[in-house]
């Protein structure tokens, strides 16, 4: 029976350039409709704002242009997917969010290497069930992206 | 037993109870004889023995007592206070300390504690006392002679009075000793159910100790209760020793007679006391203010414990959290009743505006913490210091109720001590150049806290040295800090403020407590960083004075909401010096840099547009607003659009991912919702 427990995760399922992405249940505190971001100066490009969620000053973060991908006005399915990884507490703004699914651990494989592809710390690999494909997103080497990046800043 | 639970209330407790007894003790040293403290240290001791060893601490709880045996030693009068004992038992509580300490890290409180173990058997068994035991003598036989007046009670007039007419109507008057049980749990729901065994039967005049104090457990195994009845002797103790956990029973007729000389000799010396309050010595009538004292003592922290209750400050965080988010619904229907001019409506919502900034305050009120909380430990620290660096120092703590915000307390503690300690070890001299140098042998030290206006200030005062300005000055050339040009044009404060820069030590010889010339740039960046400031004011062979200037709250600031283009910013009142609206034409050029002249001085201009990229909205308006800021006696004009108005904002920080925004401070919520950015004043003056 643990054993069974074991090998599946919960995820959370999000869209991201007609792709779909998931990431631990356990690390999500919320999912919000696109609140209003307040600007903050002088950061990285990525870094969309703060917000003001129920009290807590969060910082927002547009994970399309944090991978580099071409940008889209917000639609109606826009979220802002909470996320809460040690000490940090980030949102992420991604095209839509709608499916916790679990996954089995035996489906998971690593990222598929091919020649021109470029292979990303930040995604840890990708499992496939019944038609989807769903790549496994490491939010550590995602929240680690905005370091490097404050440093050059500096 | 999952003990997990209490344990932050263990912890809480235990050090009330440390700190009890380390304010007893320093009071002990001062007033050896004074039993009455001996008896509050005892029972602090006492209770800490038993939570620790509920919580399974047997360290800790066989130290406590080994304190404790001591402490009951000289309470019975058969150890004497020296100054020796109190140093062992100062250093237990240390080790005590030590441990409650390691446990709230999440250690498990073991530490190696024999040396001081050893020493508490030895004093125990009275082996270091070997010449003291004459006195010890004395002392006992006092005792002795005084021990029948004790055991009995002392009767005001109207108990006299009752007694007198019970015994003209035949009744029996008993003074009746109840002991319990040592090893009873519950001794106020014994001592209820032998109250309630004697009112079958007869009435209770008075016990000792008061009904009060019984109820509240604050007496050891035995008490005494006056008693009128018909029944004998005998059936009395017979009913009494019915109820359980009960270890023995003594009912001592009383004879009226007695009592009248007691009520005589009583009088007289409660006259005596009233003329010369020196004279109170052995007799009864001492004995009788030290109840009254000791019953009022304890009345007042019965009060305390009956008027407050525990809670972290996690959750006032939440409270507040709660609350502002109320805020921001506040607005909104502020809002709403306003388009729908529905009188039922604003009615309500004024009502509910009025309410919630009341509770806004009581909020805001509860993270405030007596100063005291962090001043309590330092009559402790001086005394060890005074000791090992050999000096007289008397130390005067005025306005420790001053309240201060949570967050602010927590952070100031260490910057306080830092200053102490150097006080004491620069600052005061040691006795023999004190009195050379014509000053009292003790050196004085003052630690004030007060209120004025938004800011707590706490200063730090000594009579000792002062600080010698050549001195300094010569260091600092010799660091090449300074030049001797810059010398001449600065103040005696300025000369003073080098003190606080890093790598600065006017210390001849390097001790264990100050002098490595870190630690005052520390205080000053740790004060700085809680948005105060500190000034040294010092005259040489007088003395000097550390002056802390502190926000009375962190959370809670006044701020000028300012406009740059469609975003709103804040900038914090304190470093604002004025507001101006100038004329385009009235800027100028210096070197690349864009100035204004303000009451004949140029200041240097910021485009806070252009600084935070802020997207560009044309506005070609003749006059541009400036906010004067100031950093220390720097200056500077932040260009901004337009100002918005002065608002009283909760700051919050930007969260843990965006640490370190450039010349951003924080944030604060809108009454709309939206965030606005504080802006860091210092960050953008050089």
């Amino acid at each position: 029976m643990s054993e069974v427990e074991q090998s599946i995760s919960k995820v959370i399922v999000f869209e991201l350039l007609k792709e779909e992405y998931v990431i631990p249940v356990d690390k999500v505190r919320s999912i919000e409709k696109l609140l209003t971001i307040t600007r903050v100066p002088r950061t990285a490009n990525f870094v969309k704002g703060v917000i003001n969620l129920r009290g807590v000053i969060t910082p927002i973060i547009d994970l399309r242009k944090l991978f580099g991908m071409k940008e889209e006005p917000y639609t109606e399915n826009t979220r802002t997917i909470i996320i809460s990884h040690e000490d940090y507490e980030v949102g992420m703004i991604v095209d839509a969010a709608n499916d916790v699914i679990d996954i089995p651990i035996h489906s998971i494989e690593p990222q598929p290497e091919v020649i021109g592809a470029m292979t990303v710390d930040y995604i840890d690999g990708v499992a496939k069930i019944d038609d989807r494909l769903l790549i496994l997103l490491n939010l550590e080497e995602v929240l680690q992206m905005n370091h490097t990046n404050e440093t050059v800043m500096g | 037993m999952d003990i997990s639970q209490y344990l932050e209330v263990f912890i809480d407790e235990s050090k009330e109870h440390l700190q009890t007894c380390n304010e007893q003790l320093l009071e002990l040293e001062k007033n050896p004889s004074n039993l009455e403290i001996v008896n509050v240290i005892f029972r602090s001791a006492h209770t800490l023995k038993g939570m620790s060893a509920t919580m399974g601490y047997e360290d800790l709880a066989s130290l406590t007592h080994q304190m404790e045996n001591v402490l009951d030693g000289i309470r019975n009068n058969k150890i004497k206070v020296t100054p020796a004992i109190l140093d062992v038992v100062f250093k237990a509580v240390d080790y005590l300390e030590e441990m409650i300490f390691s446990i709230a890290d999440g250690g498990n409180g073991k530490k190696d504690v024999s040396d001081v173990v050893s020493s508490l058997v030895r004093i125990e068994n009275g082996e270091s006392l070997a010449d003291g035991s004459g006195i010890e003598q004395t002392v006992q036989d006092t005792i002795k002679n005084q021990s029948p007046l004790n055991l009995s009670s002392k009767y005001d007039e109207f108990e006299y009075t009752v007694l007198q007419q019970s015994k003209e109507q035949g009744f029996n008057i008993y003074e009746t000793q109840i002991t319990l049980r040592e090893d009873c749990v519950l001794k106020a729901a014994r001592v209820f159910m032998v109250f309630e065994v004697l009112e079958q039967v007869g009435e209770i005049i008075k016990s000792t100790p008061s009904v009060d104090l019984l109820e509240e457990e604050k007496f050891e195994q035995t008490f005494i209760v006056s008693y009128v009845t018909r029944v004998t002797k005998e059936e009395l103790e017979n009913r009494i020793m019915k109820v359980s956990e009960v270890e023995s029973v003594v009912a001592n007729d009383v004879s009226l007679d007695r009592i009248s000389l007691q009520k005589d000799t009583n009088d007289e010396t409660k006259a005596e006391i009233a003329v010369a309050t020196e004279e109170k010595t052995e007799d009864m009538s001492s004995q009788s203010v030290e109840d009254s004292k000791n019953s009022r003592n304890q009345q007042k922290a019965a009060n305390l414990n009956n008027k407050t209750i525990r809670v972290s400050i996690e959750r006032l965080d939440i409270l507040m959290n709660l609350f502002e988010e109320l805020v921001i619904d506040r607005g909104r229907l502020e809002q709403i009743s306003r388009e729908l001019t529905h009188s039922g409506l604003s009615e309500t919502v004024e009502r509910m505006s009025r309410i919630s900034s009341d509770l806004q305050n009581i909020i805001l009120n509860m993270r405030m913490v007596p100063v005291e909380t962090v001043f309590n430990r330092f009559p402790r620290m001086v005394r060890q210091l005074a000791r090992d660096l050999n000096k007289k120092i008397d130390l005067q703590i005025i306005g420790a109720e001053t309240e201060l915000d949570r967050t602010v307390i927590d952070e100031i503690g260490d910057p306080l001590v830092h200053l102490i300690r150097n006080a004491i070890d620069h600052g005061i001299e040691t006795p023999d150049v004190r009195l050379s140098n014509g000053k009292n042998e003790e050196g004085t030290l003052i630690l004030k806290a007060y209120h004025s206006g938004n800011h707590v200030f706490i200063e730090i005062q000594d009579n000792g040295a002062g600080i010698n300005k050549d001195k300094v000055i010569a260091k600092a050339l010799k660091q090449g800090v300074l030049t001797e040009y810059e010398v001449e044009s600065m103040t005696e404060k300025q000369i003073f403020d080098l003190i606080l820069s890093s790598g600065f030590s006017t210390a001849d010889k390097i001790s264990d407590v100050s002098g490595r010339g870190v630690g005052l740039d520390v205080v000053k960046s740790t004060i700085e960083s809680l948005g105060g400031s500190i000034t040294i004011d010092s005259i040489e062979g007088k003395g000097s004075t550390f002056l802390i200037q502190l926000p009375l709250t962190l959370s809670i600031i006044s701020v000028l909401l300012i406009e740059l283009g469609e975003e709103k910013y804040a900038i914090p009142l304190s470093s604002i010096i004025e507001t101006t609206i100038i004329k385009k034409d009235e800027i100028l050029s210096a070197h690349n840099q864009k100035v204004i002249d303000f009451r004949n001085k140029i200041i240097p201009l910021v485009f806070l547009e252009d600084l935070f990229e802020v997207p560009a909205t044309d506005s070609e308006d003749e006059y541009v607003s400036v906010v004067i800021v100031k950093k220390g006696d720097k200056s500077a004009g932040f260009v901004v659009d337009s100002f918005i108005g002065q608002q009283e904002v909760v700051l919050k920080s930007l969260g843990n991912y965006l640490s370190s925004v450039f010349a951003i401070s924080g944030a604060t919520i809108l009454g709309d919702g939206q965030v606005a950015l504080i802006i860091d004043c210092n960050a953008l003056i050089k």
